[in-house]
């Protein structure tokens, strides 16, 4: 009575097919992932040490070490934080919390998504125009800094609007009728409920801005200097912009060169989402609901 | 019932619309005060929505418009010079679903209170005063008060739905509505929040959606009986259960149709 039909049969053997086709297409995905990381380690491991690290390039940058690169980049990163940071989370509690569905806020939608779509060399352009010449930060890090804070704006807004809809509409309303305002309603339940999921979004967003070259090859990152900088106005290196020039720039580099600096690139990049995972974690388990 | 108080909620040809539909139609009520009103009628019939707009919480969708006036202790609430926050605070919203905030059981008590009391210095004692009246107001003192500084969240639904009324009380709330404040309970968790609510008759004015008839007949005073935004039948609640003088209210409640 319970047996198979042929049907059952057939339809067995689709759902076995099509199960084998998504895995294989999922592995397809990490293949990518695992050879570029077992490149970089096999080519530029040997190079690292705490020497390549902490000392300046040497020999028209085809030896030393990597440290004006990657103090620059911590600047640009810093610096593009605290200026997308703020307005990025302002405008997502804007968004979500306080604006009514209307033709004003599905502009705004609108313009966030297609900031999202614009080529990163566009911005580039933007970035020279406006804080370069327009606001006469010259190439600087705050005009790096300012480009890559636009570009990134959209990751945060995103991020943080959707962390701020994941709690329940049902606190909101409890604190709307007990008369509590807003704002209070943000400070007190909102915001602590969802700070996991905005610093998860600030991560990703740290992770990109790290990893840009364009938008700061025009606005503020030089191809070698030889200081460090000393305030927001100063130029400075970085290590996106360091492995193109010595990948294709600078003749007789050595091979394994760039591939270390792309590993420490990287390394940085998947520190700060582990460090973004376990922040997650770490808060979740804080969560009482 | 032979003295006749002013009606603590008292509504004068109240329509909604939620865009171009209308929930509700000609509303006038007058909510006797001090007594335990049960709304009761088929899903849809603006039960919930009429209980919204006496809070104004329905507000908060754009698309909502009204006409008539909703009177609470004699003041229009939809006057023009009101504050939302003030109509919020003399009237306290429990809703279906027991809706603690993600905090400790005290600081759930003390969030209204410290909501309409910012900026003004409260001593701890104060504070601990405040917890433990509204607490052993709604009979959980005894269960909780070794613990008012665990999560809320990990209460019982009863003792949940209990807090959520105890939160209202600190701002000294005039009246309580409550949308069907027993329908996530399971029946002796009813039982238990229906003797509660039975405790705070006098002192507030409690009006509360139900779908459950049996509820409304034990633990109300007054039974209100609406059908597709209008009201059908207003009456003690024993008069309305056992002489409906409409023959919708008395198929409503013999079942024929909800």
């Amino acid at each position: 009575m319970f047996t198979a039909t042929e049907l059952n049969i057939r339809n067995q053997k689709i759902e076995r097919r099509v199960k084998l086709l998504f895995l294989l297409m999922t592995i397809l995905l990490v293949i990518p992932v695992i050879l570029i990381l077992g490149v970089l380690v096999y080519e530029g491991g040997p190079l690292i040490s705490v020497d390549f690290l902490l000392t300046d390039p040497k020999d028209g940058m085809t030896a030393g070490g990597i440290f004006p690169a990657l103090v620059g980049t911590i600047w640009l990163v810093i610096v593009a934080l605290l200026v997308s940071v703020p307005i990025g989370v302002a405008a997502a509690l804007y968004l979500s919390e306080y604006a009514r569905d209307n033709w004003l806020t599905r502009v705004i939608n609108l313009a966030i998504i297609n900031l999202a779509g614009v080529p990163s060399i566009v911005h580039a352009l933007f970035g020279v125009g406006a804080f370069v010449l327009f606001f006469g930060f010259g190439t600087s890090i705050l005009a790096a800094s300012l480009t890559l804070a636009v570009m990134t704006l959209p990751v945060v807004i995103v991020s943080t609007r959707e962390a701020l809809q994941a709690v329940p509409q049902a606190f909101r309303e409890a604190c709307w009728n007990m008369g509590a305002t807003r704002w209070q309603t943000i400070r007190h339940v909102v915001l602590p409920n969802s700070v996991s999921g905005i610093l998860t979004g600030v991560i990703l967003e740290v992770s990109r801005t790290a990893g840009e070259t364009a938008p700061i090859m025009f606005t503020g990152a030089a191809f070698f200097l030889p200081f460090l900088p000393q305030t927001v106005l100063d130029q400075t290196m970085a290590m996106s912009l360091h492995l193109f020039v010595v990948s294709t720039q600078v003749p007789g580099v050595p091979e394994q060169l760039p591939f270390s600096v792309a590993l420490v690139l990287i390394a940085i990049v998947l520190t700060m989402n582990s460090i973004s995972i376990a922040f997650r974690i770490y808060l979740r388990g804080k969560k009482k609901w | 019932m032979d003295r006749q108080p002013s009606p603590a909620i008292d509504t004068q040809d109240l329509n909604l619309w939620y865009g171009t539909f209308q929930a509700l139609f000609d509303v006038n009520l007058k909510i006797k005060s001090g007594l335990i009103t049960s709304l009761i009628g088929p899903s849809g019939c603006g039960k919930t929505t009429f209980l919204r707009c006496i809070n104004r919480i329905n507000e908060r969708l754009g698309y909502v418009r009204t006409t008539g006036s909703i009177e609470v202790l004699g003041h229009d609430i939809y006057a023009p010079e009101v504050e939302l926050i003030q109509v919020r605070k003399l009237v306290g919203m429990v809703f279906q679903r027991p809706n603690p905030l993600p905090l400790s059981i005290r600081e759930n008590i003390l969030f209204g209170f410290r909501t309409h009391n910012a900026g003004k210095k409260i001593t701890k004692s104060d504070e601990d005063q405040i917890v433990e009246d509204a607490l052993k107001r709604v009979l959980l003192w005894d269960t909780v008060s070794s613990r008012l500084h665990h999560s809320a969240t990990h209460l019982s639904l009863e003792e949940q739905q209990k807090l959520c009324i105890a939160r209202l009380l600190p701002v000294k709330p005039a009246v309580l509505l409550m949308d069907e404040p027993c329908s996530a309970l399971d029946p002796r968790a009813t039982e238990a929040v229906e003797e509660l609510i039975w405790e705070l008759r006098g002192d507030f004015t409690i009006l509360i959606v139900t779908h459950n008839m049996a509820q409304a007949r034990r633990a109300s005073d007054e039974c209100i009986f609406m059908l597709l935004g209008k009201v059908i039948e207003h009456g003690l609640t024993e008069d309305v259960f056992i002489s409906p003088e409409h023959k919708e209210t008395a198929d409503y409640i013999e079942g024929r149709y909800g």
